[in-house]
Parts: C-alpha cells; structure tokens; sequence
C-alpha cells in the first residue's frame, strides 16, 4: 500500500524535477514546483527513515492458521539442514 | 529304463531354482521397451539389445523410488535377480533397482523435468519479473535453524538494512521437504505485504538440495504473485528452482545483498532527485537575480532611474502637503462640527420650549372650545331654536317672528313649533325665579 503512493511520490519528484530542468516556465510556476518537489523529497525521505528491521516467523497455531512471531536470530545457527554448509 | 518323467510343474520349479541360484542379484544394461505401468503401479518392460530380448517387472514398492522417468528408448541398468513366472513359464528379471545408463537417475530426471518445463514455457525471460522498486518486506522460505536465513540475517545486519522479514519455516531436505517448500512458498505469496521472495538454503551435495528440483516446487514459484529470488546452495549448483525463479541468487547471502541494493538504490534515487532540486532552485534564483542586477545597470536604466529620484522626491513633497493639507482640513472639520452640535443643540432647545408652550395653550383653547360648544350646553337640558327650517339658529328675540314656524332641537331629538306671540323686554331671570318661588 505504501508501496503505491511512495512509487508515486518518486515518479512525481523525477517529473518536476526534468519539468524544472527543461526551463521555460513562470517564475510563479516555477517557485510552485520548487515548493512540491522539496515536499515530496521530505516525505519520501521520511518514509525511508521510518522503516526498521523486523524478523517475524510464521507459526501454525493449534487450528493449522499462521501467525506471525517474533523471530531470535540467535536460533539460526546453521546445523539445520544436515550437512548445509552455508 | 526310462528317463525319470517330470510333471511340467516339477521342471519349471528345477529351472526357477537353478535361474535363482545362478543369478542372485545381477546387473543388466540394455534399452526398455514395451514399457507398461499397470493400475496397481507394477512396472512391465522389455530390456533389449542388438539381438536378445528379456521381460522384465518392477514391482510397484519399487517402481516408485525410481527417480526418473523410465520411457521406451532410455538406456539403462537395472539390478534384480532372475526367476521364472511360473503360469507362462516365461522367465524374467525381477528389478529392484534401475539406473540411467551413463549418469546418475537424478541427473536424468532433472534433465527430464527441465526439458517438460522448458516445453511448456516456465522458463522464459518474458515471465520474469523485476524485484519491486523498494522491497520493504521480504517472506524468506526456508530452515528457520539453516545456514541460508543466519547469512540473510547476517547481511542485513552488516549493511544497516531496515526490511522487515517474515520467515516461513520449511524443511529444506528429505522426505517431505518439496511439499513444505510449496506450502512456504503459498503461504507467503498470500501473506499480507510481502514484497518479494526468497526460497532456498545453504549448500549441500546434489540429494541435499534435491527438494528444489522437484516439480510441486518450480510450479509453486512459478504461480508466485511476488517475485521469487531463488537462492540454493553455492554459486555451482543449479536448480530447477533457479530457473523457474524470477531472479537467481548464487547465494542466500547474495539475494539479501540483491535486495539490499534495490533498496538502496531507491534511497539514492530520493536523494539525487533531492540534490538536483535544491541545485536548481539554487541556480535559477541566482540567475534571476543576475538578470535583475543586469537590467538595472542598463544606461536606459540609469536615466530611468535620475527621474524616477526626482518622481520620488515630488511624490514625497506630494505627500508632505497632502498630509498638512489633510491634517488642516481635519481639524476644520472637528470644529464645525463643534459648532454644529452646539448650534443644534440649542435649536432643539427652544423648539422644544415653543412646542411646550403651543401645546399648553392648545391644549387650554380646546377646553375653552369644549366648554363653549353649543353641543356641550345642550347636553346639559337646554335647547336651541332654528330659523328656515333649521338652517339658521335664532340667536335674540329680533330674529323671531309672530306666526313664524321654527325649529327646536334639543341634544337628542326636535320639535317644530309655531310662534304664538313674541315678548322682546322679558328677561329669563324672571321665569327661574318664578320657577324657584
């Protein structure tokens, strides 16, 4: 979902950007382009940021329906697949 | 002396003991034909060379461990003993064990099934995605104690990568596994924000990784809503897996690099796109303020200017004047307005005064009227006397006639009446008295 508007934001901020570089527009116009673009690069920037690392596991619970947990890396230990050397 | 005579059952068990005990276990190469599978999964076939033909049977516990697919032409070797079927007195090779000629069963069957999903077109480039333009989560199948998920997890960690990675846990080896595989791969592809795949594990030698040539598996990733990177084993070993995949990672580490980098290389793309505005916005306001700065030099400019100084100070000796003018023409303005109210007020004043005493006096006149009303005295029991039939009051005795008929009206109701005679000197004093006596 965020995907969507993030991809859009990106396509948006590369389409003013080329406008701002192609020239020929209003000081007026040119100034409200300026003001879109640094909005976009804000909230794409923001958006980045607010990701995190995240390890989750699925789970089946006593019904067979999955559920996510969180995952200790610390049981990756490698030996799991018999043999498996990495 | 005959020979002994034999019962025809009596010579086939002699010849099945003897093929028994002179073929124990032995090996036999030539090319199947007439091959049959029956419905109980019993295999029939002919192994046959230049010359010779010999019927062989596979029994169904054995047939299905065979891991390629056995067909007419194929050349191979099978291991069996040799023994007779009693009922047809045919004698055949019971296999238990087949293998392609010249290469190993599982080399064959991975040449077979990836010729079959060549065939139908899993394998082209124009199925295959791109990874998404900014993975945030990633669904990794594959053991959640293997080498495959510590190195992703490890790759991350190094590069400071913020994804989120949702595991599903799957055997990756031995009985089972491809199934398992399949669920993963299912289960994640329907899981809610997944934006790529990672199937795999580490390395391990050819059975070790076979789950991932299995044909459930290739189709499983083939029918994936989000792409699939595969990633098994080293950089040498391929897999169906890797074909059917939308991305082959050599490693699992390097299909977290991959996606690490797509990331990545989204925040640059931000970035650079960030830079590039603040440069041109940066330049163009330089470039306009040049173009002010040139134009204002201009000579044109210049004389433009002397004059526009000049405008300036008039302007400004304008709005001197017009101020004092102003302020001048305001305080006028306060004063008459002084003088004004002052003025009105003393107008209302005596206006009231006057109404005051007009009223008084009208309000007196009309008592008078009142008091004085002809109607007023006839109310109180007197009447009047009208002359012409009543459109003259007689006001004294001169204006009554003898004979004359007149007219009398009191407030309410009249009569007329006919003068009998006329006293001019007799006083009305003397008829109250009269009255009064």
């Amino acid at each position: 979902m965020t995907n969507l508007t993030f991809e859009k934001a990106l396509a948006d901020l590369e389409q003013i950007v080329a406008k701002l570089e192609k020239g020929g527009i209003s000081l007026n116009e040119s100034l409200a382009l300026f003001e879109k673009g640094v909005k976009m690069a804000r909230f794409l920037r923001g958006e980045l940021d607010k990701a995190e690392r995240k390890v989750e596991i699925l789970l089946k619970d006593d019904k067979g329906n999955l559920k996510a947990e969180d995952f200790d890396a610390a049981d990756a230990d490698g030996t799991g697949e018999d043999g498996g050397t990495g | 002396m005959r020979d002994q005579v034999y019962t025809v059952s009596q010579v086939t068990e002699i010849v099945k003991t003897a093929l028994e005990v002179a073929f124990p276990q032995v090996w036999v190469e030539g090319e199947v034909s007439g091959y049959k599978k029956a419905a109980s999964g019993h295999v029939f076939f002919s192994l046959k060379d230049e010359k010779s033909v010999i019927k062989a049977v596979m029994w169904q516990s054995m047939a299905r461990k065979v891991a390629f697919e056995l067909k007419d032409g194929l050349n191979v070797v099978c291991r069996g003993k040799i023994s007779v079927y009693e009922p047809r007195g045919d004698y055949q090779l019971y296999v238990d064990q087949v293998e392609p000629k010249g290469k190993g069963a599982l080399q064959l069957r991975f040449e077979q099934l990836k010729e079959k999903l060549k065939a139908e077109g899993l394998f082209d480039e124009k199925r295959k995605r791109k990874l998404p333009l900014r993975p945030r989560t990633i669904g990794v199948v594959t053991s959640p104690t293997g080498a495959a998920i510590r190195d992703i997890l490890r790759v991350l960690e190094r590069r400071y990568a913020k994804l989120r990675v949702v595991i599903y846990p799957a055997k990756v080896q031995g009985e089972g596994a491809a199934g398992e595989i399949v669920e993963g791969i299912d289960a994640l592809g329907a899981w809610p924000g997944i934006d790529v795949l990672i199937v795999g594990r580490g390395g391990g030698s050819i059975e070790d990784l076979w789950a991932f040539n299995e044909e459930p598996v290739a189709r499983a990733i083939a029918r994936s809503p989000v792409p699939v990177i595969s990633a098994v084993g080293h950089e040498i070993d391929v897999t169906i897996a890797d074909f059917v995949a939308d991305v082959r990672a050599s490693t699992p580490s390097a299909a977290a690099e991959m996606v690490i980098e797509t990331e990545e290389a989204f925040a640059e793309r931000i970035s650079s796109q960030a830079r590039r505005l603040g440069e041109l916005l940066r330049y163009s306001l330089q470039d306009m303020r040049a173009d002010v700065t040139d134009l204002a030099q201009h000579r044109i400019f210049q004389n433009f200017q002397v004059k526009l100084a000049n405008l300036g100070r008039r302007v400004d000796e304008l709005e001197t004047r017009g101020k004092n003018v102003l302020r001048a023409e305001r305080q006028a303005i306060a004063e008459h307005t002084g003088a004004a109210r002052l003025a009105s007020e003393r107008l209302g004043n005596i206006a009231r005064k006057t109404l005051r005493g007009h009223r008084a006096a009208w309000e007196r006149l009309t008592a008078t009227l009142d008091a004085l009303s002809p109607l007023a005295v006839l109310k109180k029991g007197y009447a009047a006397v009208w002359k012409s039939g009543g459109l003259c009051l007689a006001r004294r005795i001169e204006d009554i006639v003898e004979d004359e008929t007149v007219l009398v009206s009191f407030f309410k109701g009249e009569f007329s009446a006919r003068v009998q005679s006329v006293d001019k000197k007799k006083l009305i004093e003397s008829r109250f008295l009269k009255e009064g006596s």
